[in-house]
């Protein structure tokens, strides 16, 4: 939603970022403020999930040029433990699996990790586990959920809604939403659209990095951009994916800029 | 390879300790008069001696074996010294004189206070009001029919027992190590569980304490007889360090009818610098035998010191219905290498078989696992499930499993499964994503990866062995 009083939370300026030597974002630029959901759109290849994880800090991926202002302090010069501390969380498109690490153990040194930081009590296992039950109703999600192993033997439904409810533990200023959306069935897409527009308020941010206008029908984005060789190419509200879906990529390409809507 | 998991493997080893012992040492090398020299002055009956001479004679026709995937220089046999007796060590009265940075290693490992004494030499009587722990231990399974011991107190003691059953589950002409060690074996430990008799504590060999150091070829023998249980416990996780390069052990168990041995190993011995110079040469036969009907072995080990690790804790599956189970935990790092692993010989009749592997190479390391699975034409119904699962830090190392399965009876069941996994930088950006720092996040992962083994393990140990992994990797992956 877009708010009056809304306060820059990011603010991306010609971003230039690759790897391996190869070039993938080619000066992005982006202002992301307090309870807006901005939607990234494009093809595979685009650089929309390099741009995911350029902001998260895979250290894969070096930045050689532009900024990144994050409630502006420098992201850029921050190891990626602490971006994420300061409140940067990124929901992955491929979630890993911990094999032998039960998920309440790993989620609760996660959010302990991230308490701690922020000057607030750590809880103890018992505390923990009536706290996540309670975030979990959120998700739909059953309690043996809790004593499997992180991620292990998930179904594709499962690891997403386990990034959710990371998601809805760490309580982060800015959330990306990495291809969410994909390998989802409808059912799971509307309890995990479901979960996210409840944890989101005027005070935080929402990314969605996406390839398909679907996810959008449940989450109701205030920006469209649309990515392109590693830049965003048009910018408009939520009509610009329904004109996506409708004419295709292709179409971006003749028309580049010609309908961007006014944007703030 | 990230400058965060380079940083991780190249940890120097900060916690090695030389202690120093006067002892009375025998010219180096070995032959006839060596062994006879041995056997005089620990004092030895005729039986032992001819034991000894006739596991060199068959040694001295032995070829040392090259199959294991490890590589080290030729020994040389002549160099060493085959027989050491260490003068007793001054006790120390109290903590407060044992070298604080010792006491930090054990601080940092989480070792027992009571340990800690034993481990730093302090007398036990002074730290605990004169209620000496080992006495305690001592008395306790004395009660019960338990001997526990030296091999040495044990053959002048209780000849007949070391006489029926040394070499009696690893024959003197075994294998090369076995055959040597036969020959040269300085000192260990002999337990005897009598019929019937659960054992009520876990034996360790520090209640042994005040006995003298085993030495370099040390020779472990445990007896359970019918319906007799003992869980024992090897090793600690404090760092040994030794100036004898090679070891070799030999460790026998026997089974009889519905008698349990549990066997646990942690071992850290000196694993060499950074750069693999030095470290222990620990090239070990252990083995078990399920002789009789419902009896079962079990070894848990935790292998994360020497510059070469090679030994397969064995079972020999016996009797009918026996069980024989095999955990295990093999940590490499820098230039370490083990190759290790088990034998399940079937037997008998629906004898069981587990095997659960776990290999963790890091650095330069080279970390193998090796099994045999044999079900002879006799074993009708056995079953065997193993598992190998290795996990590699960093792009310089090695991990490779060679299972050997051979059934000659179509009733048996053999399953086989194995997986190599990876800690990378996807796996750690997905910790620090969550605000997770890399040598945490080593630490669980780690501790995940080895669950299965840490839970076989006694408690106080699984703990114990816990940290010492996260120690052992620490800087290893970030």
């Amino acid at each position: 939603m877009i708010y009056e009083n809304s306060t820059t939370i990011l603010s991306v300026q010609g971003l230039h970022a690759s790897i391996n030597g190869t070039e993938i974002l080619k000066g992005m630029d982006l202002t992301v403020k307090s309870g807006e959901i901005h939607a990234i759109m494009g093809l595979n290849g685009s650089g929309k999930s390099t741009f995911a994880k350029v902001l998260a800090g895979h250290s894969a991926y070096e930045v050689t040029a532009g900024s990144v202002q994050f409630e502006g302090k420098n992201l850029l010069e921050l190891p990626p433990e602490e971006r994420a501390r300061a409140g940067v969380f990124l929901a992955f498109q491929y979630p890993i699996e911990i094999p032998g690490v039960a998920n309440t153990q790993f989620l609760r040194l996660a959010y302990n990790t991230v308490q701690t930081q922020r000057g607030r009590e750590e809880l103890d296992p018992l505390e923990f586990d009536d706290f996540v039950r309670e975030k979990m109703k959120l998700l739909d999600m059953k309690p043996d959920f809790l004593d499997r192993s992180v991620n292990e033997g998930f179904s594709g439904g499962e690891k997403k809604r386990n990034e959710i409810l990371q998601m809805a533990l760490l309580e982060p200023k800015l959330s990306i939403l990495d291809e969410t959306d994909s390998g989802l069935d409808i059912d799971a897409l509307k309890i995990v659209a479901n979960g996210v527009n409840q944890l989101t308020n005027k005070n935080n941010a929402t990314i969605l990095v996406t390839h398909y206008q679907r996810l959008l029908d449940y989450i109701v984005p205030d920006y469209v951009h649309v990515m392109q060789a590693g830049r965003i190419v048009m910018t408009g509200g939520k009509e610009l994916a329904l004109e996506l879906e409708t004419r295709g990529y292709d179409w971006i390409s003749t028309n580049k800029h010609s309908i961007a809507g006014e944007v703030a | 390879m990230s400058a965060v998991l380079q940083s991780l493997v190249n940890q120097p080893y900060k916690h090695g300790f030389v202690t120093e012992i006067e002892s009375d040492i025998a010219p180096k090398g070995l032959n006839e008069d060596t062994i006879r020299l041995i056997s005089a002055k620990k004092n030895e009956p005729e039986w032992l001696l001819s034991f000894r001479l006739k596991a060199y004679q068959k040694w001295l026709t032995m070829t040392e074996p090259d199959w294991q995937n490890v590589q080290y220089p030729k020994i040389d046999f002549q160099a060493i010294s085959y027989y050491s007796a260490p003068k007793p060590k001054k006790k120390l009265a109290s903590m407060d004189e044992v070298d604080p940075e010792l006491l930090r290693t054990f601080e940092k490992l989480g070792v027992p206070m009571h340990e800690r004494a034993a481990l730093a030499g302090v007398a036990v009587d002074v730290i605990f009001d004169s209620v000496s722990v080992a006495t305690t231990y001592k008395q306790k399974l004395a009660e019960v029919g338990i001997i526990f011991c030296s091999i040495s107190e044990a053959v002048h003691n209780h000849p007949e027992l070391i006489q029926k059953y040394l070499g009696s589950v690893v024959p003197v002409g075994d294998n090369y190590f076995a055959a040597l060690n036969s020959a040269v074996f300085t000192d260990g430990s002999f337990c005897f569980i009598p019929k019937g008799v659960k054992c009520p504590m876990d034996l360790s060999t520090y209640f042994r304490i005040n006995t003298e150091s085993s030495g370099q070829f040390e020779r472990t023998l445990i007896v359970a007889e019918e319906g007799a249980s003992v869980s024992y416990l090897e090793g600690c996780t404090a760092p040994k360090f030794d100036t004898n390069q090679l070891h070799a052990a030999v460790v026998e168990l026997i089974a009889l009818d519905d008698a349990d041995i549990k066997y646990s190993t942690v071992q850290n011995w000196y694993a060499g610098d950074e750069n693999g110079v030095g470290g222990i040469y620990n090239f070990v036969t252990k083995r078990g035998l399920a002789k009789g009907r419902n009896s079962r072995i079990s070894w848990t080990q935790v292998e994360t010191g020497s510059a070469i690790t090679w030994k397969y804790p064995s079972c020999i599956l016996r009797g009918d219905n026996s069980v024989g189970e095999f955990y295990s935990v093999a940590v490499t790092n820098n230039y370490q290498q083990a190759d290790t692993g088990t034998k399940m010989i079937h037997l008998g009749k629906n004898t069981r078989s587990t095997i659960v592997s776990k290999g963790i190479s890091a650095g330069h390391s080279n970390s193998s696992y090796r099994g045999l699975v044999r079900i002879a034409p006799t074993a009708d119904g056995a079953r065997n499930y193993s598992q190998c699962d290795s996990m590699l830090i960093g792009d310089q190392c090695g991990a490779h499993t060679f299972p050997y399965i051979q059934v000659r009876n179509n009733s048996a069941k053999v399953e086989h499964e194995a997986s190599t996994s990876k800690i990378g930088e996807d796996q750690l950006f997905y910790f620090s994503q969550r605000g997770i720092d890399a040598e945490e996040a080593v630490s669980m992962i780690i501790n995940g990866f080895c669950k299965d083994v840490f839970q076989q393990l006694p408690m106080e140990f699984a703990v114990e062995a816990t940290k010492l992994l996260s120690f052992k990797l620490e800087g290893s992956v970030g």
